[in-house]
């Protein structure tokens, strides 16, 4: 029905009604906070407190070996920065009490012969016990301690020699020093774009049924097409602001680099916001209240763009009905855009996959969007 | 084409098995003040809503302005006014700024937009606040400044959807003075209201009952015919009446 009335477009109402937008917007302090503060203090809690490097983990050593070699090793894990000891000698008896009580977070055990297993160039097996309930933190504990025991090696073995033992071989890509930042702060962009497109576009014309000016605006001779793209163009604008804001502050407080093309992240974000802006106009016609609209974009789109795009959480480790359900969620895609275009500088040819399923997505949700919203009153 | 502002015949909405406005018939000539009551839940409200072209009829029809309103909602919108009883006006723009985005919502230039809201403005006696944010203006203050939206394209049809809900009686009585005023210049006013008083204002009125209009006429002769004291006897009569026979 409103596809039917796109054809003229009447260009001075939707400027006003754009313009009185952006009136709310700048008058309105709690939407002028989540448009501009929200992303600025995600950005520094994602990229500062949210951080999955480690930093003096606490390791307890137990060490049956009792010589300068087992010493050493021990003294390599303790100079490195990500681990430090505890605070007293632990109870050898009850290793699985030390990681209970929180006395440590991994305990190492260095069993007998570790000198003369070194000397021969023969398997040797250390004991690494980790406190698994943080399952993050324990990942990192033991990709942390293998290069420790790595770089202990390397420095000990006179070059050419074959290395003895465990052979790991520990090369990231494209985040070279591990940084939480580099993997979050991008993320962050496809969290806010989507929260500024869905939440604050509910939330406003759900606030003009909750006032009753959509009516008043309803029976005037503006079609409800020229309504709606009047009311989302500030948001669209307010949206690439943030995205802007949020990729000046990566770069200048954490370093992030930007190696890939600006003009296909802009691209890429307008597919994106398209799809948000149309999740936020279908929350706001299935809804009568701000109340409800903000409750069901944060479970329509908040939650899903926060926990099952791989923002966090590694959508391949999700039990397979989750992953099903985040292939409908739009960050996932866009997820990989950018870290993709920001970390690795992919280009289009390597994003292409990505860029069809956005675009799918984009065009379901504007079709229901658009048969969904009412051009009556109820 | 005839002369009435409004005509409907048989006009229905349902929701459901729910008969909101149950065949009703009527006609409003121009220039009238009509007068439409009804206790809460009666149906006044989704009957003005059909002839705005907010809803849509589940059957009947009629003509408003002289357009179908089936099917010419868009003429009819440019010929009729609309002000619904939560005075809709966007709390944090001042009066004036509400104006200016009606005003280009209907279709004005700047230059008209200036001109009506100076004349509106001297008319209702706005200039005092027009410039404040609506939200700090009382609820007299408000419900001129809506009136004002509401005529800023002159409309040939005014439709006031209880108009004065929570405004003091002496704002209630400035405001009709500026309907009748309106009334002489020959806009046709159609509004809703429980206040008997005011009905009284009216110069025909149609009382509504559960989706259907139980009583029509000019109000004085309804009185007599009735042999009621005033208005307010004759509604709360017939409206027990109409309950006890229903139960």
């Amino acid at each position: 029905m409103i596809l039917s009335v796109a054809g003229k477009m009447p260009m001075r109402s939707i400027r006003f009604l754009a313009l009185k937008e952006l009136y709310h917007i700048l008058r309105d302090p709690r939407s002028l906070a989540i448009a501009i503060a929200m992303p600025l203090l995600m950005t520094f809690l994602y990229g500062y407190a949210v951080s999955l490097d480690i930093n003096n983990v606490v390791i307890s050593v137990i060490d049956y070996d009792q010589t300068a070699e087992s010493r050493q090793l021990i003294d390599y894990y303790y100079r490195s920065t990500y681990f430090g000891p505890a605070d007293y000698e632990p109870d050898r008896s009850d290793p699985e009490g030390i990681l209970r009580r929180g006395d440590a977070i991994a305990i190492l055990t260095i069993k007998s012969g570790l000198a003369t297993a070194l000397e021969n160039g023969q398997e040797f097996e250390l004991g690494l016990l980790i406190d698994g309930s943080d399952n993050t933190l324990a990942a990192a504990v033991q990709g942390y301690s293998e290069g420790v025991v790595n770089s202990y090696l390397m420095d000990r073995m006179p070059p050419g020699m074959k290395m003895p033992g465990i052979s790991i071989s520990n090369q990231v890509l494209f985040n070279p020093d591990l940084e939480s930042s580099h993997f979050f702060v991008p993320g962050l962009l496809a969290i806010i774009l989507m929260m500024i497109s869905a939440l604050l576009t509910s939330i406003t014309i759900a606030r003009e049924k909750e006032t009753g000016t959509m009516e008043q605006l309803l029976t005037a001779p503006v079609s409800p097409m020229a309504i709606l793209i009047g009311k989302i163009i500030p948001y669209i604008f307010l949206a690439f602001l943030d995205g802007a804001l949020i990729l000046v502050l990566a770069r200048i407080l954490f370093d992030i680099p930007f190696a890939g093309s600006g003009l296909l992240l802009v691209g890429f974000g307008l597919i994106y916001v398209s799809a948000a802006l149309s999740i936020g106009i279908l929350i706001s016609s299935l809804v009568k209240t701000q109340q409800v609209a903000m409750m069901l974009a944060l479970i329509m789109t908040m939650l899903p763009s926060v926990m099952l795009s791989g923002f966090i959480f590694q959508i391949k480790n999700m039990p397979t009905f989750l992953k099903i359900i985040s292939d409908i969620v739009p960050a996932k895609f866009f997820l990989i855009v950018i870290r993709g275009i920001l970390l690795k500088g992919a280009g289009i040819q390597t994003l292409g996959i990505q860029a069809v399923y956005l675009l799918i997505l984009m065009t379901i949700l504007i079709i229901i969007a658009a048969l969904k919203f009412k051009t009556k009153v109820d | 084409m005839n002369n009435h502002a409004v005509e409907i015949n048989d006009l229905s909405c349902h929701f459901g098995s729910f008969k909101a406005v149950d065949r009703i018939s009527l006609t409003v000539e121009q220039g009238e003040i009509f007068g439409f009551l009804g206790a809460n839940g009666a149906g006044k409200t989704t009957a003005i809503r059909m002839l705005c072209g907010l809803l849509i009829p589940s059957g009947g029809g009629g003509q408003v302005a002289g357009f179908d309103i089936l099917k010419q909602s868009e003429e009819i919108k440019k010929n009729i006014g609309y002000m619904s009883q939560k005075f809709s006006l966007y709390p944090d723009l001042t009066g004036r700024e509400n104006l200016n985005f009606y005003g280009a919502a209907y279709g004005l230039d700047k230059k008209q937009i200036l001109a009506r809201t100076e004349e509106l403005s001297n008319r209702l006696q706005l200039a005092e606040f027009i410039d404040r944010p609506t939200l700090s203006l009382p609820v007299g203050w408000r419900q001129r400044l809506a009136l004002a939206a509401s005529l800023l394209h002159k409309p040939k049809i005014l439709f006031l959807d209880e108009p004065t809900g929570g405004v003091d009686p002496v704002f209630r009585r400035k405001f009709w003075q500026i309907l009748y005023q309106l009334a002489e210049e020959g806009v046709t006013i159609f509004v809703t209201t429980h206040y008997m008083d005011e009905a009284a204002y009216c110069q025909r009125i149609s009382v509504m009952h559960r989706g259907q209009i139980i009583l029509r006429g000019k109000p004085y002769d309804l009185i007599e015919q009735h042999r009621a004291a005033n208005l307010e006897e004759l509604f709360i009569d017939l409206i027990r009446g109409r309950e006890n026979a229903d139960a």
